[in-house]
């Protein structure tokens, strides 16, 4: 079953708990409450790689989060969009516990990856975000080589014994990064010399050496130029076939691009999840229509 | 225009964006009233015997045809500049479709204005007019009716002039049967018979242009495609 498929079944089944909310025009911005915790358009999915539930995080009193529930389909693209601070960040940080390092954060709800509880207590962290990686907004390549930068997880988690292993493992990462051909003459050489894009594709590279099973990217190319940013998104489409993608952009076009399903989040609500041809073209909720054709943000 | 409605497209963070937007409606409306004065005036030169409105007529169809291109280039350019998305992509997709679709509806004046120019040289008893004058009536309320539902976006007028369609095509092939009549009654009538037959298809050809800005405001509107589904599929589409 293709992705679409799965989740327009799926979407069968939640019918009557989806309410579905009538695209209601010229209304402000102000006179479109949110119903926390009720999503329009297509929130889950058939058989999720992670199916999350009344999710809600906190930062001391403040709710970041607010009652989003939302299933992400195995091999889906799917991107967070939604204006800054409303949450789509915070949210995407859980799915691979990145908020354990904030003191004041918190996290209720149900989180499943593959049916196993993210937040159980006896959860190993680091085996975790060894299968759902994460790409940031700035490269971040450590201070070493560039064949170092993507053999250092393989190596930390004992993925490969012997050095023409690990070589297998750092050419193929390079390799379904895009980057092979730029850098396999000077795989010793530091990778904070190399250009913006390059440094982003290495972290990617760096990210798929552990064999993920998730990659989550946090504006992967927001500082990077349009060229570099094509190369990224190619590779995202690539990578799909292999790897359930979760993209957090400011950049709706590329939302628009590489997505199958666009979920849009309003200061702590998941206002809609839909297909992403929906979203660009008839959005359901005016709220996410006031948002992508840029009445407000 | 009334402005309260203008709103919908006139709320962006980005008033140069407003502008372009009302200015791409403004253009549209303004070619659509130029497009209906064609084909009022082709039908009075017809029934008039007018050959000199005829004339003008022909003319004015160069005006239509620059409205086209420039409309379509203004089009071009917001999807260049600003890359619009939901309602504002969708009006600026359904323009560039109803400015082909206005433009044919010219062609088709055009063509009326030319049969008005032959009709007046043979100079004989008119056969056929009435039903010209009912039809094109019709077809020309069909067509301020469509274009004042794009300009208030009004889905439910919209609807209407799909469902008057089906009217024009009846009316059309009852004139046709007279027609005919008139040709059996004395073959010297099949000449010009035939002209205010080929008068009379324009003018159903103008209905069915009426009908597709219709559909193309209903997808503005409701964001979903009616063309070439069942009236009923429409009605539905309209009713949520």
């Amino acid at each position: 079953m293709s992705v679409n498929e799965t989740i327009s079944s799926a979407a069968e089944q939640h019918e009557n708990s989806v309410p579905v909310q009538d695209v209601v025009t010229e209304k402000k911005r102000e006179d479109m409450p949110v119903q926390e915790g009720k999503t329009v358009g297509l929130p889950y999915a058939d058989d999720p790689k992670f199916k999350l539930r009344n999710v809600e995080v906190f930062y001391g009193e403040d709710r970041a989060i607010k009652d989003i529930s939302l299933d992400i389909a195995r091999n889906e693209v799917i991107s967070f969009i939604g204006p800054s601070g409303c949450g789509k960040s915070t949210f995407l940080r859980c799915l691979n516990r990145m908020n354990d390092s904030i003191d004041i954060c918190r996290v209720k709800g149900q989180l499943m990856l593959d049916d196993e509880d993210i937040y159980h207590s006896r959860r190993d962290v680091v085996e975790l975000r060894a299968r759902v990686g994460m790409v940031f907004q700035k490269p971040n390549p450590f201070p070493k080589s560039i064949y170092d930068n993507v053999a250092y997880g393989p190596r930390i988690h004992g993925l490969a014994n012997r050095k023409s292993d690990l070589d297998d493992i750092v050419e193929n990462s390079l390799r379904k990064a895009g980057l092979w051909d730029e850098v396999k003459d000077r795989l010793d050489a530091t990778a904070t010399g190399m250009s913006g894009g390059q440094q982003q594709r290495l972290c990617i590279a760096r990210a798929i050496a552990v064999s993920p099973e998730v990659i989550l990217m946090d504006e992967p190319c927001s500082a990077l130029d349009p060229i570099a940013t094509a190369k990224v998104e190619e590779l995202i489409s690539e990578m799909s076939e292999s790897y359930t993608i979760v993209i957090v952009t400011h950049s709706m076009q590329q939302a628009a691009r590489v997505s199958h399903r666009t979920a849009y989040f309003h200061l702590g609500h998941l206002v809609e999840v839909n297909e992403t041809s929906k979203v660009f073209t008839a959005p359901q909720h005016e709220l996410t229509e006031s948002y992508i054709t840029g009445r407000f943000g | 225009m009334p402005n309260t409605k203008d709103d919908v497209y006139g709320d962006h963070i980005s008033h140069k964006f407003n502008d372009e937007l009302l200015e791409l409606k403004t253009e549209f409306l303004t070619m659509g009233g130029m497009v209906e004065s064609q084909v009022e005036r082709a039908i009075q030169a017809l029934v008039d015997n007018d050959g000199h409105l005829a004339d003008e007529v022909r003319a004015g169809d160069k005006k239509v045809d620059q409205m086209e291109m420039d409309i379509d280039e203004e089009a071009t350019l917001i999807i260049a500049r600003r890359q619009p998305t939901a309602r504002d992509l969708r009006l600026v997709i359904s323009v560039i479709k109803m400015v082909a679709d206005l433009e044919r509806v010219g062609d088709e004046a055009k063509k009326i204005a030319k049969f008005a120019i032959k009709l007046n040289e043979e100079g004989q008893a008119p056969r056929g007019y009435v039903e010209v004058r009912h039809i094109g009536n019709h077809v020309l309320a069909m067509l301020h009716d469509a274009l004042d539902a794009f300009a208030r976006l009004d889905s439910e007028q919209a609807l209407r002039i799909m469902k008057e369609d089906k009217r024009v095509d009846e009316e059309y092939q009852a004139a046709a049967r007279t027609l005919l009549t008139f040709m059996m009654e004395d073959t010297r009538n099949i000449s010009r018979c035939m002209s205010v037959m080929w008068v009379l298809r324009a003018l159903e050809r103008v209905g069915d242009h009426a009908c597709n800005i219709a559909e193309n405001v209903i997808f503005m509107v409701k964001g979903e495609d009616v063309r070439h589904t069942p009236v009923e599929e429409a009605e539905k589409v309209v009713g949520r």
